[in-house]
């Protein structure tokens, strides 16, 4: 086992080997989740702290099913009705809430770079839920896992990756992941949504959709915030979901075995028709469980690494 | 850490003449082969329950139900380890309730194992009665657990380690004693 | 009071002097330059063998803070900075609160300084009322009161009919206008440079664009009125290749630029250390090295640090929510020696005139020579002086530096001003 870090801050920077080890760990836990128990001692006495400053039901859901299955103690602390609201800062907050000896923070901000300051700071370790546009580690994690599952292997695979490549985290954590697992990457969106120089992250950027899903093993598709139409990346989202819009129709010359993903929630009818999110090719929900055993591999890997 | 080989207590006829026994042993105090199921502990457990499983069938006819149990979960150390252990999967195909289970492990020492392997079974069902069957027992424990099938007995020191080859592992079949 | 230095390299650009002299000075002002002077009766002699002896030092971009924020930093605090790090003179900015935009405000601030200025203290005015971009400030009289420029830094005037009317109306005081130059659109208060590490962290990114869209526009503004344009802080290749063009035309630009973005480029910020975001952000490599270029060819006439202290709690956190600005004082002149002068990247006389000659000439000061009659103001380096940047010793009140721990040989080592040791 080659895990040692205290933290989860990124992709960028983990080595192929690690990657593989959660993905491995991550296939084990996942057998829990089909037991009748769904419970086992492996982190009893821990602490999880989700300190979550940006809403999110689903992911926080996700880490606290995961800890509670290990047996940890879960504490959720969302930015609404707490110290933030107050002003209290970032730093006074992980602060105070060092002081209550979590052995694990889960975090998720809006600002790029908050965890690695709280990791900076705080003695337990730290886990990167989402900053910003910067990273979503576990995410990209359950992504790759999905994606093994599936296919059987990652390296030497076609991902495209399809929309807001430049306000999205997901993307940002895929790219690096995957390229460390030897997949082809592929973005395409409109220009206004692809990111400087993106290129050089090592991927292909295509602005015709067709043309980056046509040999395709797997597309991702990301999901369209309505303030992108405020900010003038793009006139309107009824032009944007009837050219980057995935349907049936548009699949049809695309690989019979291609995979539909998306980090959810689905903005049904924008980036994907109904039709597609429930048809066979779609693995979404599929990344949803996996989400908890990439998660609940996670937490047991950083609770046992304190990094001295 | 290399460890140097001090004596060889079991070669490849005592090995199986001891699974050998087991087997008769398991089927006696069963009744009968029907109803047993065997849990190897990985990885060596799992291989030695595959065996005398075997065994059973030639012996009754019928052949037992064999799992693979992985007991890292349940262990109780750790975060006491520089990295954590690896996490591989329990394979256990049929129902454990009412089921009497003989746990098989290649060596007891201190009992935590078995105590770990048997909070694990306990969270997959409910057994009737759980049996356990080592190949080598070398004493120090340091929980009161005891095996009920015995392939052979082995006073140890504590520096020592038994280390059990198996052909399908290790390439031969072969128990032996090192020291650090 | 007299006072002789003796035995310094003098390095005097604007009177061609590079060679070891003595300096005669008298009553606040140069007496004389030359070899082997007499000191008179009672004179102070300071022995300068092996030393730097040169003009006194002026930063024409220094955020004082007083009135208003005075817990970031003082008229006091910041012209001891000043003095530490070399500097006889600064000019200070007028986004003050209240902001520096009415004579009142002006006086204020030339009261405090004769009373707690370490070292000479130039007001900059504002151009816009409130810095608020609509409304001219009243720019006579604060250039009666003593203004040296007028500038909004901090913002952009972004209203180009109202720069142009700004331009000419302080045609008449001499006084240069000082442009911050960013398009509030294009960089859409992004925290860092757009570019490939911009993506790779998630962080918002303002292109170069932003910078030279406006610089475009100044110089065209300037060229309509006749103006003297002074961009402060330029940070790229293509506002410096605009400047230089212009300049070429015969329009009346000139420009600044600050040590950090002489020194360090958008890569510092991958450590997301607030410590590292100003405006105009850190550069990619390609803007860097346009810059020191355009340094060395007088593109550039000078080095100005855009000191801006803040407060410790104003500057930890989330890289996007930290205030702007780096403080500069006490890091400019070791930074400058160790990374510029001592690879031979910028001769001395070079780098001594961008720090002395340069911003007397566009700020109208006098000072910048150590001609006789000058003031006596005088900067002198050891060039053998080891140091590392260590915040907690600073004399500012703020301990902002993208610079903590930074190692180097050559520094300031006496300031002067009017002839009397300022150094704290």
């Amino acid at each position: 086992m080659s895990w040692k870090r205290k933290d989860l801050l990124g992709m960028r920077d983990l080595e192929a080997s690690e990657i593989t080890d959660v993905l491995d760990t991550a296939v084990s836990m996942k057998e829990i989740a089909s037991r009748e128990i769904k419970k086992v001692p492996t982190l009893r006495g821990k602490t999880v702290v989700n300190l979550f400053y940006e809403s999110s039901t689903r992911t926080r859901t996700s880490f606290e099913i995961a800890g509670k299955w290990l047996s940890a103690d879960v504490i959720n602390f969302s930015a609404s009705g707490s110290s933030a609201d107050k002003g209290e800062s970032l730093l006074d907050t992980a602060r105070n809430i060092e002081a209550m000896s979590p052995d694990v923070v889960v975090v998720r901000h809006k600002a790029s770079g908050a965890p690695a300051l709280l990791a900076r700071h705080l003695r337990c370790g730290v886990v990167n839920a989402g900053d910003g546009a910067h990273e979503h580690p576990t995410q990209a994690l359950l992504d790759l896992m999905t994606i093994r599952e599936k296919k059987g292997h990652l390296e030497g695979l076609n991902v495209t990756i399809v929309g807001d490549v430049t306000h999205s985290r997901v993307a940002r954590s895929d790219i690096f992941g995957m390229r460390k697992m030897g997949i082809t990457v592929t973005v395409a969106g409109p220009p206004t949504l692809i990111p400087a120089q993106c290129q050089e992250l090592g991927v292909k950027v295509s602005h015709r959709l067709e043309e980056a899903i046509a040999s395709a093993d797997v597309i991702m598709m990301l999901r369209l915030q309505h303030e992108r139409m405020e900010g003038g990346f793009i006139p309107s989202i009824r032009e944007y979901s009837r050219v980057w819009g995935l349907t049936l129709a548009k699949l049809k010359p695309c690989r019979p075995d291609v995979l539909i993903m998306h980090p959810g929630p689905v903005n049904r009818g924008v980036e994907l028709s109904p039709e597609v999110a429930d048809s066979p090719f779609s693995v979404i929900l599929d990344q949803v469980g996996n989400g908890v055993a990439v998660r609940m591999a996670v937490l047991y890997l950083l609770a046992g690494s304190k990094g001295a | 850490m290399s460890a140097r080989e001090k004596a060889q207590v079991l070669d490849e006829t005592g090995l199986d003449r001891a699974l050998t026994r087991i087997a008769h042993e398991i089927v006696e105090q069963a009744g009968g082969g029907e109803g047993v199921a065997l849990v190897g502990i990985k990885t060596r457990g799992v291989t030695l329950a595959e065996r005398i499983a075997a065994k059973i069938a030639a012996i009754e006819g019928t052949k037992p139900a064999v799992g693979a149990l992985d007991i890292t979960l349940y262990r109780d150390d750790l975060g006491l380890k520089a990295a954590q252990p690896i996490v591989r999967s329990t394979e256990i195909g049929f129902p454990i309730k009412g089921r009497t289970v003989v746990l098989v492990d290649d060596v007891l020492f201190t009992g935590r194992t078995i105590r770990a392997a048997m909070d694990a079974l306990m969270d997959l069902g409910r057994p009737r009665i759980i049996r356990l069957a080592v190949l080598m027992d070398r004493g120090h424990r340091e929980l009161p657990i005891r095996p009920d099938y015995v392939g052979k007995n082995l006073p140890t020191s504590r520096r020592e380690t038994v280390a059990v080859m198996l052909r399908e592992h290790d390439g031969v079949d072969r128990v032996v004693i090192q020291e650090e | 009071m007299s006072l002789l230095i003796r035995g310094g390299r003098v390095v005097d650009p604007a009177g061609g002097t590079d060679a070891v002299a003595d300096v005669l000075i008298a009553d606040g002002r140069i007496q004389k330059v030359g070899r082997g002077l007499k000191a008179p009766a009672g004179a102070e002699t300071i022995d300068a063998t092996s030393k730097v002896v040169c003009p006194g030092f002026i930063d024409m971009h220094v955020h004082l803070r007083e009135p208003g924020f005075e817990y970031k930093e003082t008229i006091a605090s910041g012209t001891r900075a000043a003095a530490a790090g070399g500097f006889t003179g600064v000019a200070c900015m007028a986004n003050t609160f209240p902001v520096n935009d009415n004579r009142a405000v002006t006086d204020y601030i030339l009261a405090r300084a004769k009373v707690e200025g370490v070292v000479r203290v130039y007001p900059i005015g504002a151009v816009t009322r409130n810095l608020e971009g609509t409304q001219l400030a009243e720019m006579a009289e604060q250039a009666e009161a003593g203004c040296v420029a007028f500038s909004d830094d901090g913002k952009c005037v972004m209203n180009a009919e109202l720069y142009r009317r700004a331009m000419e109306y302080a045609l008449p005081f001499g006084t240069p206008i000082i442009s911050h130059a960013e398009d509030c659109h294009l960089a859409h208060a992004a925290p860092m440079n757009e570019g490939l590490v911009s993506t790779e962290l998630g962080l918002s990114g303002q292109p170069g664009a932003a910078e030279d869209v406006m610089v475009a526009r100044d110089i065209i503004l300037a060229e309509l009125t006749g103006a003297h344009l002074h961009i402060a802080h330029i940070s790229t290749a293509g506002a410096v290749r605009l400047v230089r063009e212009a300049r070429a035309r015969g329009v009346r630009v000139t420009a600044e630029v600050t040590p950090h973005h002489l020194v360090l480029t958008d890569e510092a910020v991958r450590s997301y250390d607030p410590n590292c975001k100003m405006a105009p952000p850190l550069r990619t490599k390609r803007d860097v090295e346009a810059c020191l270029e355009g340094l060395i060819d007088g593109t550039i006439e000078c080095v100005a640090t855009d000191h801006a202290p803040h407060a410790t709690s104003e500057k930890e956190g989330e890289f996007a929510e930290a205030a702007s600005g780096v403080v500069g004082l006490e890091t400019a002149v070791p930074l400058l020696l160790d990374r510029l002068v001592r690879p031979g990247v910028v001769d001395l006389p070079t780098l001594v005139a961008r720090l002395s000659t340069g911003p007397a000439r566009l700020l109208n000061l006098p000072g910048g020579s150590l001609a006789p009659g000058a003031p006596a103001d005088v900067t002198i380096l050891d060039l053998e002086r080891t140091w590392t940047v260590d915040p907690a010793a600073f004399h500012s009140r703020s301990r902002n530096t993208p610079f903590a721990g930074f190692t180097g040989i050559g520094a300031p080592w006496m300031t002067l001003v009017g002839g009397v040791k300022v150094t704290p």
